[in-house]
């Protein structure tokens, strides 16, 4: 097994196909927007103004590559609703991840240990709601988090409260729209690492003198850490740059990146804001993956 | 397990399932609330039903839904099978990491980010945004995910049965139609249903991708939505997870039907 | 031996850093059962796999009836393999999978229903060909693997350990079944194992390999009696290292002798020259043990129950122990003394230094 080799021609032909498309429409629009985060902003349509032209001669677009502007990026930094919305947007993501860990941790442990053939069944029920309308699930939460909706109804009914709480529109609503959309991320990975694990190692803890809390904290969590972090990521990556549940859950108060995004692209018509904070964005999310790369790449080295 | 555990596991079940279900029950038993309020029930009623029926805007955006994902969801399943196959068969080619970095990509961008990217492209090369440009959206969308399922199901196939093959006669192309591709039809199968129901139920690719001729099912949900819970979306919403319902219920007879065969 | 069937020169192949096969030349005859014997990693398997052509050689040729096979694909090969794994197709069943290569030669019918019969009798699997592998036992999947392979009627047979995934009673059983079908259908098979018995009791010639080299090249009764270096000696069979100098002169006592710190053993010195350090190997059932008379002293440190012969560890000196075997009946105690004694031939003199 060389490293690097030749494709044989049938091979290329069958590689060709996926390789064209993703080069068209995935590699090329990103480039694009790269290069539009470096125009300068114009209202026309399309609403930047172009650094380079397809018949542009070398001379003139050499000229033009000194003519780029940083002027979108130095905005991002300057002006305080892109920085809040940043700030915002990992707040809220990484709250959120947590209390999917914390939710997530015992129902998968739950169903781990639950009887052999039932097993499936459970998870499979777990899942089932990742294959429903996504949409559908975050505006069912409406109905639930409203001043006039189900909990408060309920709280008052029961006479908790006097006054309805208010609920919907903040970002303690968000959170919880993620929490409920993303749930299967993080349930998958830990049911995953914790039904795999061998019962005669916990068996062997507990004959060596282990109490159940120790070994819990000794053997079934250092064996699920990698799930546990696998499945954070899962759900924190999507989270940050999350736009639906924060539009519809978060009021117009709730500032996140995704939001601030679509906004300035559909309402502001400034593209070249709107490219400069998607390749921050993505330049953000890139560092928890790299990290996580690293990690995995030495801890494989280390064996 | 001792009689404690016992019960703080049914508990947590109990507890995580109402989670999960809860919102999705109490949407469906609204739908049939003869009242327009959330908070008060005015009766069994099918009238939010019945008023879908007249509802000439949304029963075409739910066609236009339904086509773009068949199309983009046989599309991306057939983009997913070649990168699956030329990642799990080719070895260390030249361009594998940037292939492999590009396919697993928009797994874990921002759909904010791709759908403005596409959009820029298309605005940059002149292309009318519509239904052809909403399926090339959908496609780059679910074709990472294809791409897994298939890729999986592919690495846990024995590459030793398609030597077999070959050492018996069989081409290449061959012994891959003839051994591995039986073994990974459930996972193509579930590739195609996955990128149908992510096509069908985006808002994000769709608004940057489509055009004013092609407005998607979520589009029009998520414009009614804006403005509060409403009756005849409580409606449409039930009927599509009574067709997730029904289609998972069916999908988990036949893996139950085929185990008990064995 | 005619013109041979198979000829493998000068190959070699490496894997990045790895050298898997180190200028290899064999030859193997038609009709021959050869076996490729060595410890895992020795470059056997990679060997076999140029054979069939899912490796190539990255320098030397692999000749099949004088034909050179580089570049032709493996699907063009009348070469079959027998795989470890049986790689027995899980989606069709026994008659399909022996069929499998009939078909793909594009046979007629009723040609290829003939011929899966005939394979499903010689394998004593006529009533199964309708059943699915995963319904097969260990043994039965074994041989639907061989009939499979044997299907096409290949000129050369490969066998990637063939007995390997089966249980001690089941692996007997079955060498004589490969056996007495190689004999029936007149075909080369070539068999990688790592398992010495094996070898040993299968081929009618076996290559011993290390490290991507071969190191011999002979009849199973020669490579057991007469190893021709120390690693070959000590993986095939069991047998006791003596260090010593070659003496070839009689002065000091009847014939040629090796000197070692146990004394003068007499043994053949073959083309070595007088004062050479040497190695002398001997097999544990070679050596004489008695409780009294002439020989070695030393006593009884362990001894194993091995069946026909009783395996005795026997300590002649401070740092040495020697492994020998008493016969039947004879029984011995921690601690009993004994005399160990050579008889003329008993061991075979290795000139490789005790490092190699």
């Amino acid at each position: 097994m060389s490293a690097r080799r030749r494709l044989s021609l049938g091979q290329r032909l069958v590689i060709a196909a996926p390789y064209l498309w993703i080069a068209a429409f995935f590699l090329a629009p990103m480039l694009l927007v790269a290069k539009i985060s470096v125009s300068q902003s114009v209202l026309a349509r399309p609403p930047y103004r172009p650094i380079f032209q397809f018949s542009d001669s070398l001379a003139e677009l050499w000229a033009k590559a000194l003519d780029f502007t940083l002027d979108s990026y130095r905005a991002l930094v300057s002006d305080t609703l892109y920085l809040e919305s940043y700030l915002s947007s990992l707040t809220i993501a990484a709250v959120a991840t947590l209390i999917t860990l914390i939710v997530a941790f015992p129902f998968a442990l739950a169903m781990a240990r639950a009887p052999e053939r039932l097993r499936p069944i459970l998870i499979g029920l777990a899942v089932a709601p990742f294959w429903t309308s996504f949409l559908i699930r975050v505006y069912a939460w409406i109905a639930l988090l409203k001043d006039e909706g189900l909990i408060n109804n309920a709280l008052m009914a029961v006479g908790l409260i006097s006054a309805p709480l208010q609920m919907y529109a903040t970002p303690g609503a968000v959170v919880v729209g993620i929490v409920y959309s993303y749930l299967p991320f993080m349930l998958l990975p830990i049911y995953a690492a914790l039904e795999r694990q061998d019962e005669s190692l916990r068996e062997a803890a507990a004959d060596l003198g282990a109490s159940p809390a120790q070994v819990f904290l000794r053997v079934t969590l250092p064996l699920s850490r990698e799930s546990v972090i696998a499945g954070s990521l899962l759900v924190f990556i999507p989270a940050v740059g999350e736009f639906v549940i924060p539009d519809l859950l978060g009021g117009s108060e709730t500032l996140m990146i995704g939001r601030t995004l679509w906004n300035d692209f559909f309402s502001n018509h400034d593209w070249p804001a709107a490219s400069a904070a998607a390749i921050a964005l993505v330049a953000l999310l890139m560092v928890p993956l790299l990290l996580w790369e690293r990690a995995r790449l030495k801890e494989e080295g280390g064996r | 397990m001792s009689a404690a555990a016992s019960f703080a596991r049914r508990a947590t079940l109990l507890a995580g399932f109402v989670f999960l279900y809860a919102p999705i029950v109490i949407l469906a038993a609204m739908s049939f609330n003869a009242s327009r309020l959330v908070s008060v029930w005015g009766g069994f009623s099918t009238k939010w039903y019945a008023a879908l029926l007249d509802n000439e805007q949304l029963l075409q955006s739910a066609k236009i839904s339904l086509a773009a994902a068949f199309v983009s969801a046989t599309i991306a399943t057939l983009l997913g099978l070649l990168a699956a196959v030329a990642l799990a068969r080719f070895g260390g080619f030249r361009t594998r990491l940037l292939f492999f970095g590009a396919v697993h990509a928009p797994l874990v961008l921002p759909e904010v980010v791709l759908g403005l990217a596409l959009l820029t492209c298309f605005v940059a090369l002149g292309v009318g945004r519509g239904f052809v440009t909403l399926v090339i959206g959908h496609v780059t969308l679910t074709m990472c995910f294809t791409t897994v399922a298939i890729l999986a199901a592919l690495r846990d196939c024995d590459p030793t049965l398609e030597e077999a093959a070959m050492d018996l006669g069989a081409t290449p192309p061959e012994a891959f139609l003839r051994v591995a591709l039986p073994r990974i039809a459930p996972a193509i199968v579930t590739a195609f249903l996955l990128a149908f129901t992510l096509s069908l139920d985006d808002l994000v690719i769709a608004s940057f991708a489509t055009g004013p001729g092609a407005t998607t099912l979520p589009m029009r949900i998520y414009s009614q939505v804006r403005l509060g819970v409403s009756p005849q979306i409580n409606a449409i919403s039930t009927l599509l997870l009574a067709l997730v319902a029904v289609a998972l219920g069916l999908a988990a007879a036949v893996s139950y039907w085929r185990g008990r065969r064995k | 031996m005619n013109a041979p069937l198979l000829s493998i020169n000068n190959v070699s192949k490496k894997f990045g850093a790895v050298v898997a096969l180190e200028n290899v030349s064999l030859h193997v005859g038609a009709g021959e059962f050869f076996a490729l014997l060595g410890p895992s990693g020795c470059g056997k398997t990679t060997l076999m796999r140029c054979i069939a052509g899912f490796e190539s050689p990255d320098a030397g040729a692999i000749a099949l009836n004088g034909a050179d096979l580089s570049g032709v694909p493996p699907f063009r090969r009348p070469v079959n393999m027998m795989f470890q794994s049986y790689a027995l197709f899980p989606h069709l069943d026994v008659f399909e999978n022996i069929a499998f290569g009939l078909r793909r030669q594009g046979e007629a019918k009723d040609a290829i229903d003939a011929r899966v019969d005939e394979l499903l009798a010689m394998t004593q699997l006529s009533n199964h060909g309708r059943r699915r592998i995963d319904e097969l036992s260990g043994g039965q999947k074994q041989r639907v693997a061989l009939a499979r392979a044997l299907a096409p009627r290949p000129k050369m047979l490969l066998l990637d350990e063939p007995l390997g995934a089966l249980d001690r009673k089941l692996r007997e059983e079955t060498q004589f079944q490969l056996k007495e079908i190689q004999r029936l259908t007149q075909t080369s098979f070539v068999i990688v194992t790592h398992d010495q018995d094996e070898a040993l009791a299968l081929a009618d010639r076996i290559a011993v390999m290390r490290a991507g080299r071969v190191e011999q090249v002979a009849g199973p009764m020669e490579i057991y009696d007469r190893p021709a270096t120390r690693f070959v000696a000590g993986f095939v069979g069991e047998t006791n290292f003596i260090e010593g100098r070659v003496e070839r002169n009689a002065a000091r006592g009847p014939g040629a002798a090796l000197v070692s710190e146990l004394g003068r053993i007499p043994c053949e010195p073959g083309d070595l020259p007088e004062g050479a350090q040497a190695t002398l190997s001997v097999r544990p059932e070679r050596i004489g043990v008695a409780r009294e008379g002439d020989g070695i002293a030393g006593f009884v440190e362990n001894f194993v129950f091995r069946g026909e012969t009783t395996l005795l560890r026997v300590r002649v000196a401070e740092n040495v122990v020697l492994r020998a075997a008493a016969g039947h009946g004879e029984r011995y105690a921690i601690g009993d003394s004994v005399r160990l004694s050579f008889p003329p031939g008993a061991g075979t003199l290795l000139k490789d230094g005790p490092s190699a």
